[in-house]
């Protein structure tokens, strides 16, 4: 019944899927840790710019983000991401993409985060002088990071699923193996479900491992 | 937890057998072979020369073509087709839960596809080539192809024959559409465009890119263009019959030209039914 999965490279293609991810991961929790200090930043351009960015960035569909990446950025501007063959500038466009997509989604989580700090704790900290960075990183962050663990883990959930839409500029993720198996295989739903499979196998831990982490750390108040 | 993955699973099974009910429509009446008045035909609607839906509603291009003259053969007339979309993912379900009487859409034939669906034809046989830019004189013969860069749409048999046959060595860019492609082939971000040289010869004679780009005219595989019906059914012969009658009274020579003549393409003489080339 499952003799189409012949021939076909599935552990790469999911592979590649997951390193996407990951590094979009890290780089949207960076770039949307930063947004967040925009803004609630004290200086008004600085809040003007995260608010202008959030709300841009996440209202454009992802697929018109990474099709930018590459018509725009790559073949308009020749920003070719330090790389001169087309997998690893797609890979790199497509994480260049994600990462700015999913900051924005990011940062409102964290922001959400930051208003469950009451904000005595700001005011005490302010009082004893320390400096707007200091009571961000050293008093509120802190606490805003332990009480965003579930809804994070939903915007990773949903960065894992959005690795898709790079088929759209060739990356040779999981998504682009599945049109290529359909091409040939003439099999659409037991493909399609093996596929959705692996898309579960890859999210649900994540969720159920961040959940449990979620409850271990938050802030009882 | 093992109860949450069943459910989770399932739920994604059931969505998946939604999703594809949705998108067959729900006109079942007053359709099938001679008894009803409507005939419905599944077509590309975004391939230039070969199925294209038009801004204002109508439908041109070879395969629209063909179609037209099978169903006229079958006994329909023009005002009784009823158009549909088949995507190349979907044409085999089509056929089997009979949304449509039969697919004319880039269709070719294979062994994997013939176990699913029965074909008439071929009706048309194109090869993969490449689409360069006029002035480009580099690309003599396939080989010349190992150290450009070259484009197709992602997951086609054309990309996956690039990889692993015709030029491994190449850096090869897919994109959803062909017209990406073009964009890049403008730029010269990209080489060459590869993939069915009837396809091809579609986009390079639409208005905007005429006397832009070239074919090469390598013939690096063979594509029998076929018209898939239900599998079993009793179509086949009498669509083969009308195909057989559409060369002979040269009606398909005449839009072979109309539809591929602007961009160099020199098709190959009409197939004979049942002759695939492999």
């Amino acid at each position: 019944m499952f003799d189409f999965l012949e021939g076909y490279d599935l552990w790469a293609a999911f592979w590649t899927t997951v390193k996407l991810t990951a590094l979009s991961a890290v780089g949207s929790l960076i770039w949307g840790t930063l947004l967040a200090g925009m803004r609630v930043s004290p200086v008004p351009l600085m809040r003007g710019f995260g608010t202008a960015y959030v709300n841009v960035v996440r209202n454009i569909p992802l697929t018109v983000i990474i099709v930018f990446t590459s018509l725009g950025l790559f073949q308009t501007l020749n920003i070719n991401m330090g790389a001169d063959d087309f997998t690893t500038i797609n890979f790199r466009l497509a994480v260049f993409g994600l990462t700015a997509y999913t900051a924005a989604f990011v940062c409102e989580a964290l922001r959400s985060g930051i208003n469950t700090v009451p904000v005595g704790q700001a005011e005490a900290a302010r009082a004893i002088g320390l400096s707007f960075t200091q009571v961000l990183t050293l008093v509120i962050l802190p606490q805003a990071f332990r009480s965003v663990v579930g809804p994070l883990a939903n915007v990773l959930i949903a960065l894992t699923k959005n690795t898709t839409v790079a088929a759209a500029i060739g990356v040779t993720e999981a998504a682009l193996l599945m049109r290529e198996m359909i091409e040939n295989e003439a099999q659409l739903i037991l493909i399609g479900a093996v596929f959705a499979f692996g898309y579960i196998c890859l999210t649900l831990p994540t969720g159920l491992i961040l959940g449990w982490v979620s409850k271990k750390v938050a802030v009882k108040r | 937890m093992k109860v949450r993955k069943v459910t989770a699973a399932a739920s994604v099974l059931l969505a998946l057998s939604l999703t594809a009910t949705a998108c067959g429509g729900d006109d079942k009446d007053d359709k099938g072979s001679g008894g009803g008045k409507k005939i419905t035909i599944g077509i590309k609607f975004d391939q230039p020369g070969l199925g294209q839906k038009t801004p204002d509603g109508k439908y041109e291009g070879f395969d629209v073509d063909v179609a037209t003259y099978v169903a006229k053969e079958l006994g329909y007339k023009e005002g009784d087709i009823e158009w549909k979309e088949a995507k190349s993912a979907d044409r085999e379900t089509m056929l089997q839960r009979g949304d449509v009487d039969f697919i004319a859409a880039t269709y070719s034939i294979t062994p994997e596809r013939e176990e699913k669906v029965d074909f008439a034809g071929p009706y048309l046989l194109a090869h993969q080539d490449i689409l360069v830019r006029a002035d480009d004189k580099s690309i003599k013969s396939p080989k010349d192809l190992n150290n450009k860069k070259l484009c197709s749409v992602a997951g086609s048999t054309s990309a996956q024959n690039v990889k692993k046959k015709l030029a491994p060595k190449a850096d090869l860019q897919t994109y959803g559409g062909y017209s990406e492609c073009l964009t890049g082939l403008q730029n010269k971000v990209i080489d060459a465009l590869t993939t069915d040289d009837s396809i091809l010869a579609g986009y390079a004679a639409q208005k905007e890119f005429e006397g832009k780009f070239k074919l090469a005219g390598f013939k690096m595989t063979n594509e029998n263009y076929g018209i898939g019906v239900k599998k079993g059914s009793d179509l086949k012969k009498k669509i083969n019959d009308a195909l057989t009658k559409m060369v002979k009274d040269k009606a398909w020579d005449e839009t072979v030209k109309k539809h591929f003549g602007p961009a160099n393409y020199k098709n190959e003489p009409a197939p004979q039914i049942g002759d695939i080339v492999k």
